[in-house]
């Protein structure tokens, strides 16, 4: 390809520029959490924390029970997006590998489930969990983000198994393995990458979700961390600080996660796209 | 920063390599036709023969986690729609048949009609936005040297990955009238009006911070998608393309949107029904305000049923919005089963 100094240039400059556009939101919310109070109200916004501070981080997280938010989250979200995984792989095999009747209804039900109201289906949602007395309880919370997450976890996961070449599949059945062998041993593996990456956007929808856990879990030791997140705004004003503190602890695991996994996860998440 | 060798974007090469050479076979099969699609023939008799119910099998808990908690939350929604339902009769399990009274009252109205098409106005303007950005990143990331690269996608996956509830919260800071660093740096570059301007004191700049937020956080999702397409598009067809003379927008009109097509419909499509629905981004930065001027649709549900306690007038109003959502996508489900037949 013919590429111009000019013009690598000018692309290289865009590029940073909506680097900076993309990553600045995000560096504000943490920079904000380390500078002091007084520092917030001054009339010249500080760009860089000059004496940094962990004081809005202790008033966020100075709050009964915080220790329990996290376990209820990471139950809730963890086990939303293994369940909805398994599931969704075996439902995704079907669909991108096998001819059956049904398959068409099928891929058209995963469409229409994926524009489910979930906003507002909670008031039924709420109503279903209080007849069977299981109000302040993680598992609805954990079953209902699992069937959240699940329409998008299928759609997804069909593309990166129909990405993988047929003929692996038959090579290895020529080679004497059987269909659950010829899985395991060879779509799998390639799978790996998909798995990631759907899982990590399963993650972010359970872990972020707030208005049903809002209706179900009503009671503080029962809260997840995004309730703590929405309902501490509220009472705390305009104290910024402490929110963009609360706001980095809670965007804190699924940055880990994504800058642990996104080589493979975003390598995967292309590789599966691309057949739509 | 990870090794040098991890900065060839942000691919698995192993794992490309294979397909690569997947695809590669498979062409060259094509070619010479005869045995192979008959040894196909074969195995895919045999294979059949075990799949009788095996798909189904596969399929069951899918379909029972689908219908247990999607269908029967939406049966039941449905029902309440035509009940009243109101804080008195949940509390005492009450149950209040009145009929279509909910959706009469909703259909006569003007104000859904003024939501439904600001909804709809909402969501071409986000989808657009979306769209057209994050595909013009996506080309762009396939032109850019791999150390630039690199950046631009770390600097996007961050935006992707901070959660809503967090995200809303930091897009109320970056507007806030008395502290907010927009209103700053916007004084700043001269426009000195904008010193303490109230994003919230009118629909349209409220619409803009939410949109803003919401486009900001979905173009990565995009771009990805566009640059791993690009990337499967061998470079030849692009030279070929270019000797023939045609320019940048011709090669996109002619090789890059039919060859993507699939793609580009499938990400339409799921952007459509995430901004359609879009709720907590409207709620947490405008809570449907000045005076409910912001309010979208599955915001008018929630403050309706949630808000105000009229579950049954909430639930119609969602059942409206789905039907709505249908009926618009009814083109785009035809589209995309017939992308199925090419299976």
């Amino acid at each position: 390809m013919r590429r111009s100094l000019a013009g690598r240039i000018t692309f290289n400059t865009i590029a940073l520029v909506l680097a900076l556009i993309f990553i600045f939101p995000v560096y504000w919310m943490v920079t904000t959490s380390l500078t002091p109070a007084m520092d917030l109200f001054s009339k010249t916004p500080s760009f860089f924390p000059t004496h940094p501070t962990l004081m809005h981080f202790k008033t966020a997280t100075n709050v009964v029970d915080f220790s329990n938010f996290w376990v209820n989250s990471l139950t809730a979200t963890l086990g939303a997006v293994l369940l909805s995984l398994v599931i969704a792989l075996m439902a995704s095999v079907a669909v991108a590998r096998m001819r059956f009747r049904g398959r068409k209804a099928f891929i058209l039900m995963i469409m229409i489930a994926q524009m489910a109201p979930w906003a507002v289906l909670q008031i039924s949602i709420y109503m279903i969990v209080r007849n069977n007395d299981m109000l302040e309880e993680v598992l609805p919370l954990l079953l209902f983000y699992m069937a959240m997450i699940l329409p998008f976890t299928i759609w997804t996961l069909r593309n990166f198994v129909g990405a993988i070449p047929k003929e692996l599949e038959e090579s290895a059945l020529i080679d004497g393995c059987n269909r659950v062998q010829a899985f395991w041993r060879i779509i799998f593996p390639l799978l790996a990458p998909g798995l990631m990456a759907t899982s990590l956007f399963g993650f972010i929808t359970a872990w972020g979700e707030y208005p049903l856990a809002l209706v179900l879990e009503q009671e503080t030791p029962h809260y997840t961390l995004a309730l703590w997140l929405t309902t501490f705004q509220t009472q705390f004003g305009n104290d910024w600080g402490a929110t963009m503190a609360a706001a980095t602890l809670f965007s804190l695991p699924v940055l880990v996660l994504f800058m642990i996994m996104q080589r493979r996860a975003v390598g995967g998440l292309t590789a599966g796209a691309v057949k739509g | 920063m990870p090794p040098k060798g991890a900065q060839t974007g942000l691919r698995d090469d192993g794992d490309t390599a294979v397909l690569r050479s997947g695809t590669a076979g498979e062409k060259a099969g094509a070619g010479n036709a005869g045995g192979r699609p008959r040894r196909f023939g074969r195995r895919k008799s045999t294979g059949n023969s075990n799949a009788g119910i095996t798909p189904y099998l596969l399929l069951l808990p899918a379909l029972v986690a689908i219908v247990v908690f999607i269908v029967y939350p939406s049966v039941d929604e449905l029902l309440i729609s035509f009940q009243r339902l109101n804080a008195f009769e949940l509390i005492g399990h009450v149950t209040h048949w009145i009929g279509f009274a909910n959706y009469q009252s909703i259909l006569s109205s003007g104000t859904f009609w003024v939501i439904f098409n600001r909804t709809v106005w909402f969501t071409v303007i986000n989808v657009v936005l979306i769209m057209g950005g994050g595909t013009l990143i996506g080309l762009l990331l396939n032109r850019l040297g791999t150390k630039v690269r690199f950046t631009l996608s770390i600097a996007m996956v961050f935006a992707w990955a901070v959660p809503v509830a967090a995200s809303t919260t930091v897009f109320q800071w970056l507007f806030d009238q008395q502290t907010g660093v927009v209103d700053w740096a916007l004084a700043k570059l001269g426009f000195s009006g904008m010193a303490h301007y109230d994003w919230m004191s009118n629909e349209y700049t409220a619409f803009a911070v939410v949109i803003l937020c919401i486009v900001w956080q979905s173009i990565p999702f995009v771009a990805f998608n566009v640059y791993a397409g690009l990337t499967t598009i061998s470079t030849e067809l692009f030279e070929a393309a270019r000797l023939d003379g045609a320019g940048a927008v011709r090669i996109f009109r002619s090789v890059i949107f039919p060859m993507l097509r699939p793609l580009f419909f499938g990400t339409v499509f799921l952007e459509i029904i995430w901004v359609f629905g879009a709720l907590n981004q409207v709620l947490l930065i405008t809570g449907g305000n000045p005076v409910g001027k912001t309010v979208t649709l599955p915001v008018y549900a929630y403050l309706e049923g949630i808000g105000e306690q009229g579950y049954g007038m909430g639930s119609a109003i969602a059942a409206v919005t789905i039907v709505m959502l249908c009926l618009m996508m009814s083109f785009y489900f035809r589209i995309i089963l017939k992308q199925e037949d090419e299976l």
